[in-house]
């Protein structure tokens, strides 16, 4: 792939591929297949936070019309996978044991899923729910993260191994800090954020045979839940589908299979029908995962003339009583800026909760919220630019990893993003900028993530009118995969996108990793790649050995197809693919390839950069926010399609908006349950809170990173958003808010 | 849900009539309230009785008042030219509710009947009196930010969500309503009630009647009048604090105030005292100023909303300088 990779004259940016499919309809989510005979489950969840199961009284539930079974630990069929004792086999994402649904009468959490009413129709399954009655043994619960927060600890993963991204973490002097001319110390806190994609969790549960397992599942990674299924059910994989054409977003809560889908396939099997089961909005909260809440504290040192000197750096986010769930909160402290002294300390606070699951920019965005606000915050004591406090502590290389980057355009970005957002009508000192009663503020706010690949495999098919098929097992939530890919097909191969398919979202396709941590484009991108190339070549075989003579010598890059037909370094080849199948007497040629992560990985630190700028208005009385204008830079190595880029960029915004301004899953602690609860509660970001979005890629492909040059940028597109805002809001009003999310209460 | 019996009423006599022998049965109008409660188990009603084919949508300008038939959609209300020229202040307090799809089903009788939103009301495994009597209040010491300054009782501390009802109250409106012995009018400040020791009572409306309409009197208010709505978020989001604020004017002297404040109480919260300080005094922020302080008299926060002690007399004043052209 070369630097031009989308600079064709006649590059059009590509409309969604399955954009139509959407809107009108006919793209088919998890809860739409409707099977023959299929049965609906409904989830009872407990109203207690930690305790055991003292009675359920499910006598008017089973009368209830409709009602084919009212299943709980008591009645459940055993799962083969749940060893009494021993670990539950699906794939631990996190350290632990995942929660065994049905399996016995503990509470370990508020709404934990403890009975399913299996019933004919949907509304009958709801009714009879209502009816079931169930009594506890209560236990005193903890679910207060400030409260309990001596009692945090050192994650497994950072015990076992001292260079965990979880361990303990120092560089140079560990009191380096102390002697600095400049000392910053704050604490900040990030509420607990529910995903909350459009589409509600659900799963059709379908055993074809006793030992032969279908799901419709809304899931990230097809693969892992086949695996995982397989598992739990110990039948073998090949023996286990899972379907998930389309995800209604997902945002990370698809990247771990929960209790839910476990329970629907438990129904499946007890009433032998296919069982469909949503989840409701509430459940959302509770069933499915979240980010976590995180008490931070930094230190920052500095010399007057703000050159950094040290980085003290801890932090403590809630999991649950039964899974050790980390995240990299604190990874890119050790990495972003030129400080000689680095410490982190992370620790983890297991709660009465559920666990909670990445949420996009996972663990990064939490981080950067205390780290890119204390930069902030340093800067204006040293009346310093913000940004010309990052570009005067800049890294030309990974102070963490010691290696070099494969690339970092970061500065780009800084320069471009000042001149969008109109940054010289910022001034330093803050409360100085009116617009009529609004006080306006400026402010700024890096991001970066790792640019992560994994295996993938593709299949690859070419018939003799010139329609390229492909089938990759990857699943898409949203960003526009097969968009994406088919621009990648069209841009190696020459056949119009028109022309090509990319089927997704199965697992009886070829393998893929799980659509998260901004890997797929990285991932996917370049098996797409080397089976295009793969499928050239076998034409210039097919050629050559026909006694084409101008193909004996040629390479896959020579070669183009354009209408059908073969182009030679730009030339006619008179050679169309219609003649070249007959001569062969085929009907298509067809590959598989698969693509892994090289040795270059050992060599460079990976990372896709961004920077995001905003400018708000507060009002001095009110306390009311908005946002005016976000500009968002990213260094993402290739764009490969810019449409759905910018798409991704403009969510990522929006949902930062929502981090910085709205988005807080309260607790009522002495019930350990959730107050705000729906959407009506827990505000995400609607129109009105969304201004203008200007996106700047700096599109530089990273060829060290993989063979597509693309970096990944689901994950910098939220990530310092929220510090962004928050900073502006200091800019505008002088008044710092380390609690998120801003709203008016915190700043009249 | 429970099962519940549906049935469908084509006169307000025969709607009145769907409720005789049943405690049970509720109207159901655009029912973006009722069946969200019904979906969260919070209401159960046996029957419903769907009034919206009632002709009690019209809006006009009856002798000296205009009336608004309580079927009318609250957007409907809102684009109307007579509220528009008439009683801006309502318009203004309807757009700043909920959103454009619920402002298209929702009428104005399931406004003033919609219940508090409450976290403790919402969720049957919480505690709270207007559901369930007896069984406490949990905002009491809970999570208690979006609850009431004013007029709470050791048995609720919820507040009447409504935008529209807060505009009504200022303008000095009356309700219309009908039950088996004929109709009977109740002024709108009397319509909500306090919590007191019956919390699970919202307003006076009995068990068998019917809102009919609201009636408005023609007033002087419409040149300097404004809504003025603190939320979480731009739009779609319940007030922290609302105000509505009229003003009569003889050119920078207030000949008439109309003050009310939504988000501080179990019902629409008319300021009188800082009204009638108001009176007689030339527009200016000071004057507004002072006229908040009298508003805020007697109000009582609670763990997490002392925020509104604050936020309440600022959105007094900037409402107040909104209307009277000072911004
Ligand atoms: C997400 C969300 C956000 C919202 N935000 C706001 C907001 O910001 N501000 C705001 O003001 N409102 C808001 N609302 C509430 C909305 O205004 C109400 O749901 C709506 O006004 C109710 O009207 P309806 O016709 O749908 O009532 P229904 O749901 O049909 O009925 C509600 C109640 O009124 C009774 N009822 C209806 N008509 C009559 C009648 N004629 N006589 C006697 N009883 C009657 C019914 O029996 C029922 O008990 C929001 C609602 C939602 C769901």
């Amino acid at each position: 792939m070369t630097e031009a990779f989308f600079d064709k004259k006649d590059y059009k940016p590509l409309d969604r591929v399955d954009g139509r499919l959407k809107v009108t309809g006919t793209a088919r989510y998890s809860a739409e297949y409707a099977l023959p005979n299929m049965a609906y489950a409904v989830l009872v969840g407990s109203s207690i936070a930690k305790g055991t199961i003292k009675s359920i009284d499910s006598k008017a539930a089973e009368r209830a019309p409709g009602v084919l079974a009212v299943i709980s630990h008591l009645n459940a069929i055993k799962v083969p996978g749940y060893q009494p004792k021993g670990e539950h086999p699906s794939e631990p994402s996190t350290q632990g044991q995942p929660l065994r649904v049905f399996f016995d009468n503990k509470i370990v959490s508020n709404d934990q899923p403890i009975v399913a009413v299996v019933a004919t129709s949907f509304e009958k399954a709801r009714h009879a729910a209502t009816l079931v009655k169930i009594q506890y043994h209560k236990e005193e619960h903890q679910t207060n993260l400030e409260a309990n927060s001596e009692k945090a600890v050192l994650p497994a993963s950072g015990k076992k191994n001292p260079k965990s991204p979880t361990a303990d973490y120092d560089r140079g002097q560990k009191d380096a800090f102390e002697s600095a001319a400049v000392k910053f110390e704050a604490e900040y806190v990030l509420p607990t954020e529910v995903h909350n994609p459009m589409e509600l969790q659900a799963i059709t549960a379908h055993w074809e045979a006793d030992d032969k397992l279908t799901v419709y599942d809304k899931v990230q990674g097809t693969k892992m839940t086949q695996k995982n299924f397989a598992k739990e059910w110990n039948i073998p994989e090949a023996n286990v589908k899972c379907i998930a054409t389309f995800v209604g977003g997902a945002f990370g809560n698809g990247l771990h299979n929960w209790p839910h889908e476990t329970a629907a396939i438990i129904a499946a099997k007890q009433v032998k029908r296919p069982v469909k089961l949503v989840l409701t909005r509430e459940q959302m909260f509770t069933m499915v995962g979240y980010r976590p809440r995180t008490w931070q504290k930094i230190q920052i040192g500095a010399s007057k003339d703000g050159k950094l000197v040290a980085i003290n750096h801890q932090s403590i986010g809630q999991t649950s009583s039964y899974e050790e769930f980390t995240e990299s909160t604190l990874q890119q402290t050790r990495m972003m800026y030129a400080s000689p002294n680095v410490s982190t300390r992370y620790r983890i606070l297991p709660l009465n909760v559920a666990t909670p699951i990445w949420m996009r920019g996972p663990g990064e965005a939490t981080g950067a919220f205390a780290l890119e606000s204390a930069m902030d915050e340093v800067a204006h004591a040293i009346g310093m630019d913000p940004v010309d406090f990052r570009l005067l502590n800049y890294t030309e290389s990974d102070p963490d990893k010691n290696m070099p980057w494969s690339t970092k355009y970061l500065r780009e970005c800084y320069e471009e993003g000042k001149k969008r957002i109109g940054w010289e009508n910022r001034k330093l000192k803050p409360g100085l900028v009116r617009d009529g009663e609004w006080l306006v503020g400026y402010g700024m706010g890096t991001g970066t993530f790792g640019a992560n690949r994994n295996s993938a495999t593709v299949h690859a098919a070419l018939d003799r009118e010139g329609n390229l098929v492909m089938h990759c097992a990857i699943t898409d939530i949203g960003p526009g995969t097969g968009t994406a890919m088919v621009q990648i097909a069209s841009n190696t191969t020459g056949i119009s996108t028109g022309n090509i398919t990319f089927h997704l979202g199965s697992s009886e396709f070829p393998n893929a990793g799980l659509q998260g941590g901004s890997s797929t484009v990285n991932s996917v991108g370049p098996a797409v790649l080397a089976a295009c190339n793969a499928l050239k070549e076998q034409l210039i075989t097919m050629a050559a050995a026909k006694g084409n003579t101008a193909f004996s010598s040629a390479k896959p890059d020579d070669l183009m197809i354009d209408n059908n037909e073969l182009q030679l370094g730009g030339k006619s080849s008179k050679t169309t693919l219609g003649d070249l199948f007959k001569q062969n007497n085929m009907e298509k040629i067809e590959t598989t390839n698969e693509s892994k992560p090289d040795e270059n990985r050992n060599k460079y630190s990976m990372n896709a950069f961004s920077m995001h700028f905003a400018k708000v208005h507060v009002h001095p009385f009110t306390g009311q926010v908005q946002v005016k204008k976000i500009v968002c830079c990213a260094d993402a190595g290739t764009i490969v399609s810019p449409k759905t880029a910018a798409s991704q960029m403009i969510g990522g915004a929006t949902g930062g908006i929502g981090m910085a301004l709205t988005e807080d899953a309260v607790m009522d602690h002495r019930f350990g349950r959730y107050v705000t609860k729906d959407f009506a509660d827990y505000h995400v970001p609607v129109n009105a809170d969304v201004p203008e979005i200007d996106v700047y890629f700096v599109n530089k492909p990273d060829l060290l990173a993989d063979p597509v040059g693309s970096k990944g940028l689901g994950e910098i597109a939220i990530i310092g958003v929220a510090p962004a805002i928050g900073n502006a809001v200091f800019n505008a009003t002088g008044k710092r808010i380390r609690e998120l999310p801003i709203t008016p209460d915190k700043l009249i | 849900m429970i099962q519940f019996q549906y049935e469908r009423a084509a006169t307000t006599k025969a709607a009145i009539n769907g409720l005789a022998n049943s405690t049970h049965a509720k109207f159901i109008a655009g029912g973006t309230n009722l069946v969200d409660l019904m979906k969260r188990n919070v209401m159960a009603p046996t029957k419903l009785v769907d009034i919206n084919r009632v002709p009690l949508k019209d809006i006009q300008q009856l002798n000296g008042k205009i009336s608004i038939g309580a079927l009318a959609l609250n957007s409907q209300v809102a684009d109307h030219p007579l509220i528009l020229e008439k009683h801006p202040l309502l318009s203004q307090a309807l757009n700043a509710g909920a959103s454009a799809q619920i402002r298209n089903m929702a009428t104005v009788g399931g406004n003033m009947m919609q219940r508090t939103r409450c976290p403790y009301f919402y969720d049957t495994a919480l505690p709270c009196n207007k559901r369930e009597p007896g069984s406490g209040c949990g905002a009491l010491e809970g999570v208690n930010r979006m609850h009431a300054i004013f007029g709470t009782s050791e048995q609720c501390i919820a507040v009447h969500p409504s935008d529209m009802c807060i505009a009504l109250v200022a303008l000095d409106a009356s309700v219309i309503v009908a039950g088996p012995k004929g109709e009977r009018r109740i002024p709108f400040e009397e319509f909500h009630r306090l919590p007191g020791n019956q919390p699970e009572k919202d307003n006076v409306l009995q068990n068998n009647e019917m809102i009919i309409s609201v009636e408005i009197p023609d007033n002087e208010l419409s040149k300097n009048a404004h809504y003025f709505k603190v939320r979480d978020r731009a739009s779609y989001a319940f007030a922290l604090v609302s105000v509505a604020a009229a003003l009569t004017m003889d050119g920078k002297v207030i000949r008439d105030a109309r003050l009310a404040m939504g988000g501080v109480a179990h019902k629409p919260w008319r300021l009188r005292e800082a009204e009638r300080s108001l009176a007689g005094k030339t527009v200016s922020e000071e004057t507004f100023r002072q006229a908040a302080e009298i508003a805020m008299q007697g109000a009582k926060a609670f763990k997490y909303n002392a925020f509104k002690l604050k936020l309440g007399p600022n959105v007094i004043v900037e409402a107040l300088k909104n209307a009277a052209g000072l911004v």
